[in-house]
């Protein structure tokens, strides 16, 4: 053995550099990079030193914890938050059961979802006065992760997960607007960021199939197809989301009067079928870009129509435009806040109802920025997971 | 036209009159011919002769707009049953290969007995790996087709027409993609595969292979058949003068 010198493997050279050598490199390299770094510093120095000056003396945090159940559940009631907690535990234990037996994808919403709501959940077990609850988020988090330890490798639960993720948009409508003998809370009364994500929630799910299913439409041979398909994306494109929500809202009511649909409901109506003619111009890129021969491939082996989208060129068309596709559902997200402009409260229309409390005058700053730290937490969330659903399909 | 089927009934593919246009662009110009059970046919011409688009009619990747093309006794007409039935009973192999990237080479070969002939997960994999056996490959199964060389790519695709258990295999140019070290081994599994008795149709260059296998070797020219004899009649002793012309053009090189 030790006769059979193998030629010598090395290893390539190390990329790792000591910080002081990287910022040399990197940042003072030539006189005018120097002279670069040392204006930004002062810029940042500048920037930041007012800011800082001000979260930490000048501005008044109190108006978040005192608001905290309005920021989160609006006008909805105190004594039946307990339903919220319902169906937050619902979800969190159907997401742990799916990331245990599917793993994946599920497994990294679970990883990104326990994450964050564990880091707020330990922020909020701070605040005694802030919620009836403090450690219900914790509790959230701990059904979460044991549910997964429970769902692993549990192959026989799938179609009972299945069904339980069809169920829970009417278990969540009828918890929360309530059944048998518990009170009704009425839509009016939803609010803050439980409107915002149900809202988004919802918009994203119903929209994502509505899109893809107008794409295949738009590159249909059935001339009907095709012609509605096109009609409807390029109508939808054209009108800005809030006139479209004014239309479900005002204009519906006056051409069908016997028609009475919740307004919630209609705004879910108007952003999923805003953002689906947008979905469908994403997803159709990706169909263009699969070539011919996967097509006639899958024809020449007998399959269908149906099944060569769903097996052959949906699978390889989704996955180049995962990043279009989750920046709609980003875009998305932050357009639920356009239902302000219907009366509906959303996160950013309570920001604006606690602004205008006299009780709280004068703190836009401290209010408006927490709104924006929230929707910047569910957005990246978005994106990071985003990330690592590409990094595992070895895509991007 | 009605006894048509009669008088080749030893025939598994008849063609009568076949016409396809690309536009304004007469591609086949009235192509009649039939080819027998367990028959190899070698379809050669130069580029453009529509000989490709020929063999694509006969699984209707391409719809032919006159004649009558009957596949084992089923007509292929715009009746979509029609279709189906012949595509399961005829297996296609593509110059560029086209295999699913995002399957591995297992499920490449297993997907359509799944989903088509409904055959179980194990059933299908079982077969699947008998025939990637036979074509040399079962150790690269759980491979995706990326990770795997032109040659073994398109031996994989032949796996994948088999595991159908076609009636016909049809060969669109198998070779032309293939860097020539790869060659033979994809006609090594075409020679098996013809001492089996499979009925082949091949679109191909490769001059040796047409002596040594086929039966018949048809050579087309501008959208028409020209020539069509056994290969020792053909190559030996060519009558059209295209047909020698293109003969000693190919065999120069």
């Amino acid at each position: 053995m030790e006769e059979q010198a193998p030629s010598p493997v090395m290893k390539p050279p190390t990329k790792s550099k000591g910080i002081l050598r990287w910022t040399k490199e990197n940042l003072f390299n030539t006189w005018y990079n120097a002279l670069f770094t040392l204006l930004a510093v002062v810029f940042l120095y500048v920037v930041f030193k007012g800011l800082l000056t001000w979260a930490f003396t000048e501005a008044n945090w109190g108006v978040i914890p005192a608001n905290l159940q309005i920021f989160l559940v609006g006008a909805y009631p105190k004594d039946e938050i307990w339903r919220v907690w319902i169906v937050i535990y619902t979800l969190g234990l159907l997401l742990g059961l799916s990331a245990g037996i599917w793993g994946g994808l599920a497994l990294r919403l679970a990883l990104v979802i326990g994450g964050v709501g564990g880091g707020v959940g330990i922020i909020l077990a701070f605040f005694p006065a802030a919620l009836s609850n403090r450690f219900g988020l914790l509790g959230g988090v701990a059904l979460l992760a044991g549910s997964l330890f429970l769902g692993r490798g549990r192959k026989e639960l799938r179609l009972w997960v299945l069904g339980g993720w069809l169920l829970s948009f009417p278990w969540t409508m009828i918890w929360l607007h309530g059944f048998a003998g518990l009170p009704t809370v009425f839509t009016s009364n939803w609010g803050g960021l439980l409107l915002t994500l149900i809202l988004a929630a919802v918009g994203i799910v119903v929209s994502f199939p509505l899109g893809v299913l107008l794409a295949l439409g738009r590159r249909s041979n059935l001339p009907a197809i095709k012609w509605f398909s096109t009609a409807y994306i390029e109508t939808v494109r054209g009108v800005p989301l809030v006139t479209i929500l004014f239309m479900a809202q005002i204009m519906v009511p006056i051409f069908l009067p016997d028609f009475r649909l919740d307004k919630i409901l209609r705004a879910m109506l108007g952003i999923t079928l805003f953002s689906a003619a947008y979905m469908a111009e994403n997803v159709r890129g990706g169909l263009q870009a699969i070539p011919k021969g996967q097509h006639e491939a899958a024809h020449a082996l007998g399959l269908n129509y149906p099944l060569t989208m769903l097996l052959i060129v949906l699978p390889q068309a989704l996955r180049s435009v995962i990043p279009a596709i989750v920046g709609q559902f980003i875009s998305l997200f932050k357009d639920t806040s356009l239902v302000t402009v219907i009366g509906l409260l959303d996160l950013l229309g309570i920001a604006k109802t606690v602004i205008a409390n006299p009780d709280w005058l004068g703190l836009q700053a401290e209010v408006y920025l927490f709104a924006a730290a929230i929707y910047f937490v569910f957005s990246y969330s978005m994106s990071y997971i985003s990330q690592r659903i590409e990094d595992a399909l070895g895509v991007g | 036209m009605a006894d048509l089927e009669n008088t080749l009934d030893d025939s598994i593919i008849i063609c009568k009159d076949v016409h396809k246009w690309f536009d304004d662009f007469h591609v086949l110009k009235g192509i009649t011919t039939a080819f027998k059970k367990g028959e190899k046919v070698v379809i050669c011409g130069p580029s453009g002769s529509g000989k490709s688009t020929f063999i694509r009619t006969i699984n209707r990747l391409e719809i032919h707009q006159r004649g009558r093309i009957i596949v084992d006794g089923i007509e292929l007409s715009d009746d979509l049953r029609n279709i189906d039935r012949i595509r399961q009973e005829v297996g296609m192999v593509f110059q560029q290969f086209n295999l699913f990237p995002h399957l591995s080479v297992l499920q490449n070969v297993t997907l359509s007995p799944i989903w088509v002939k409904k055959l179980s997960k194990s059933e299908a994999e079982s077969e699947a790996l008998a025939l990637l056996e036979r074509v040399g490959i079962e150790e690269q199964a759980h491979k995706f087709p990326a990770q795997i060389s032109g040659g073994q790519q398109q031996r994989v695709a032949i796996a994948r027409a088999l595991a159908m258990q076609p009636k016909i295999m049809l060969f669109d140019e198998p070779t032309s993609a293939l860097d020539p070290e790869m060659i033979n081994e994809v006609l090594d599994v075409m020679r098996e595969l013809a001492a089996s008795g499979m009925t082949m149709l091949v679109v191909t260059h490769e001059m040796g292979f047409a002596r040594e296998v086929a039966d018949r070797v048809i050579f087309m020219d501008e959208g028409a058949i020209v020539e069509e004899a056994a290969p020792g009649v053909f190559f030996d002793n060519p009558q059209n003068e295209r047909t020698q012309l293109f003969i000693s053009q190919t065999l120069q090189h």
